[in-house]
């Protein structure tokens, strides 16, 4: 079985080059989240102001900004942060919705109708002001990013988990685990989840890059996280009042460094779908 | 017409269960905004150095000293009479502020629609008539990397190339700048004012200022709809009613358009609905790139003022809007498919 999945998941990727090309670029991101700090040229921080404001060169990859700061290590100092502020969000919001639309798939009932009013009015939000007021009103950190990027990931969780919980509630080898006298808890952590945990991976990954839009865009309209931490949503708003003066690079690398994160997450959850599901493949 | 009045039926009683949903926005934005940090008495009193009495008498003038309950309940009694509250900031009422700078938003979000539409159905259809070509490639990279990148980033990619480098642009800020006189304002869109006015100088300097914004926000939702486009069309395209029209010989373009697309243009609609509600959220990024004078930045200047009501008033605006879209959608939907009315 497991050899079987790992021949078809080789044979898609080579059918599906840009899969392998993803996972690389995910893997490489995780790595100078990890590392990067340790390997950049410049103290990210460390101001150089006689240096402000140089285009690119030999020794700043991607030019300086205001202050002299060498974007290049900026960015990869950045990756950290935004990464763990987009997994975080999306891991507790898997979590939590998770549990709750399976609960609600499998109990129905009065649970399923409060809790599909509580969606709704979640979803009848535009998302993105929802978090915007969220962060304002929990407080101007980078945890209420993380929750406000989190709650308003939660509808899609629910409703993903609570479809798919629902229509085998009822199927052959859940009534089985029930005959054989396992509680409706241990049904829905045992059998349940676990069947509907694969088709939920391909949103975890289609979600990270969603939530790293996010964050970016809250930090970038001045929420969140504060100069001078690094972080690719602020630097682009920080490079935004040179950009009529012609100094693309600090708007161009932030977003250059946004833009590959999520490409890659997205063309990783793509890949992840068709080696789960082949008849989903466009 | 009959069609007609049942599709008019299943609006309305989306509308009727859409009032609860809009009762726990209202609920919400008011709790939240209660919990958020700062005590707008003292940020609005003479100075730092004001006294504590005249902290109490602005707290007691905003209801600010009553317990929370109540405070909710006359909220509630407020909107109801169509009053939203004043706006610190401004002075004036949070309606007339909002009323004054809407347009400006829908106009920005509406063209910005159009030009994703305009542009994504033909690429989509392109797409579908030859899968695998060079064309659909292309298209499959585009919508690929359009979702990947941030609208500010483009916006300000865009400011970059046509402001700095061709000159072709406007400064990016603002509607229209200083020097051009406004159209009496019949609409508060400005294109269709200038327009009114016969004023084609004026439409030109207002389309310029418009069309970097709206091209920003439109490259970021392009992706979904030819998307969506694109797999329909392919399952149309597919069909047995289009084998039979090109066996008969129709001409081309009449199988595409008229067979083809029309019934593939279902999914479509829908999606334009999300899209539409994601480009409200989008708006507040846009907006504030361009300097745009919408309800969004209005509601984003307040927020980092801690100016409570505009921001309330402008959660609802949204979610408001984003229920009349989707009942818009639900009309449209009962013009393209009279089936879906029946069942």
């Amino acid at each position: 079985m497991t050899s079987a999945t790992l021949r078809h998941a080789g044979w898609i990727l080579r059918g599906n080059p840009l899969t392998a090309v993803a996972a690389t670029g995910v893997l490489l991101l995780v790595l100078v989240a990890i590392f990067g700090p340790l390997i950049v040229p410049y103290d990210p921080i460390a101001s150089d102001v006689p240096q402000a404001l140089m285009p690119p060169s030999a020794a700043h990859l991607a030019g300086t900004d205001q202050l002299g700061r060498d974007v290049f290590s900026r960015l990869i100092v950045a990756a950290r942060l935004d990464l763990a502020i987009a997994v975080s969000a999306v891991g507790i919001s898997f979590a939590i919705g998770a549990v709750i639309g399976a609960a609600c798939g499998y109990a129905g009932g009065r649970l399923d109708r409060v809790v599909g009013r509580f969606v709704d009015v979640l979803m009848a939000f535009p998302l993105f002001v929802l978090a915007m007021a969220m962060v304002a009103a929990l407080g101007n950190r980078v945890e209420n990013i993380v929750i406000a990027t989190a709650i308003i990931n939660l509808p899609f969780y629910i409703r993903f988990a609570r479809a798919e919980v629902n229509v085998r509630r009822n199927v052959g080898w859940v009534e089985a685990a029930r005959a054989c006298g396992d509680s409706h808890f241990s049904v829905v952590l045992r059998f349940l989840l676990p069947n509907v945990l694969p088709a939920m991976a391909v949103q975890v990954s289609l979600n990270l890059g969603w939530a790293i839009l996010n964050a970016a865009g809250l930090s970038f309209i001045g929420l969140g996280v504060k100069p001078p931490t690094p972080e690719w949503g602020i630097m682009v708003a920080d490079g935004a009042r040179f950009i009529s003066t012609g100094k693309w690079w600090l708007v161009a690398f932030p977003g250059l460094a946004l833009m590959l994160a999520v490409l890659c997450f997205n063309l990783l959850g793509d890949g992840i779908r068709d080696i789960l599901d082949p008849r989903m493949r466009t | 017409m009959a069609a007609f009045g049942a599709t008019m039926i299943r609006a309305g009683r989306r509308f009727l269960s859409s009032l609860p949903a809009l009762f726990g926005v209202l609920v919400f934005t008011f709790l939240l905004m209660r919990v958020l940090p700062g005590d707008p008495a003292v940020f609005f009193a003479s100075g730092p150095n004001a006294g504590k009495e005249e902290i109490e008498v602005i707290r007691k003038q905003m209801g600010l000293n009553k317990p929370v309950p109540e405070q909710l309940m006359l909220y509630l009694y407020d909107v109801g009479r169509g009053n939203l509250g004043r706006s610190m900031m401004t002075g004036q009422l949070v309606t007339t502020d909002l009323r004054a700078r809407l347009p400006a938003s829908l106009e920005l979000t509406f063209t910005a629609l159009l030009i994703a539409l305009v542009s994504a159905v033909p690429l989509g259809v392109l797409a579908a008539l030859r899968p695998g070509s060079v064309i659909d490639h292309g298209v499959r990279l585009f919508c690929a990397l359009g979702v990947c990148v941030p609208t500010f980033v483009s916006g300000l990619l865009l400011i970059y190339v046509f402001y700095y480098l061709l000159g072709l642009a406007p400064d990016p800020t603002g509607r229209v700048d200083i020097f051009t006189t406004l159209p009496p304002s019949r609409t508060g869109f400005l294109l269709i004012d200038f327009l009114l006015a016969g004023d084609v100088e004026g439409w030109w300097a207002a389309f310029k200022q418009l069309i970097l914004p709206a091209l920003s926000m439109a490259l970021f939702v392009v992706a979904p709809l030819a998307r969506i486009t694109r797999a329909s069309m392919l399952v149309s395209l597919g069909s047995d009613f289009v084998r039979t029209a090109r066996s008969v010989g129709l001409p081309w373009w009449r199988i595409v358009v008229t067979y083809a697309l029309r019934n593939a243009i279902l999914p479509v609609i829908t999606i334009a609905g999300i899209v539409f509600s994601t480009m409200l959220g989008a708006n507040v990024l846009v907006e504030k790139v361009f300097s745009w004078p919408g309800v969004a930045s209005y509601a984003l200047d307040a927020l980092l003022t801690s100016d409570y009501a505009p921001v309330q008033g402008f959660v609802l605006l949204m979610a408001s809007v984003f229920v009349i879209v989707n009942l818009l959608v639900d009309v449209l939907y009962g013009i393209a498919d009279p089936r879906v009315t029946i069942s």
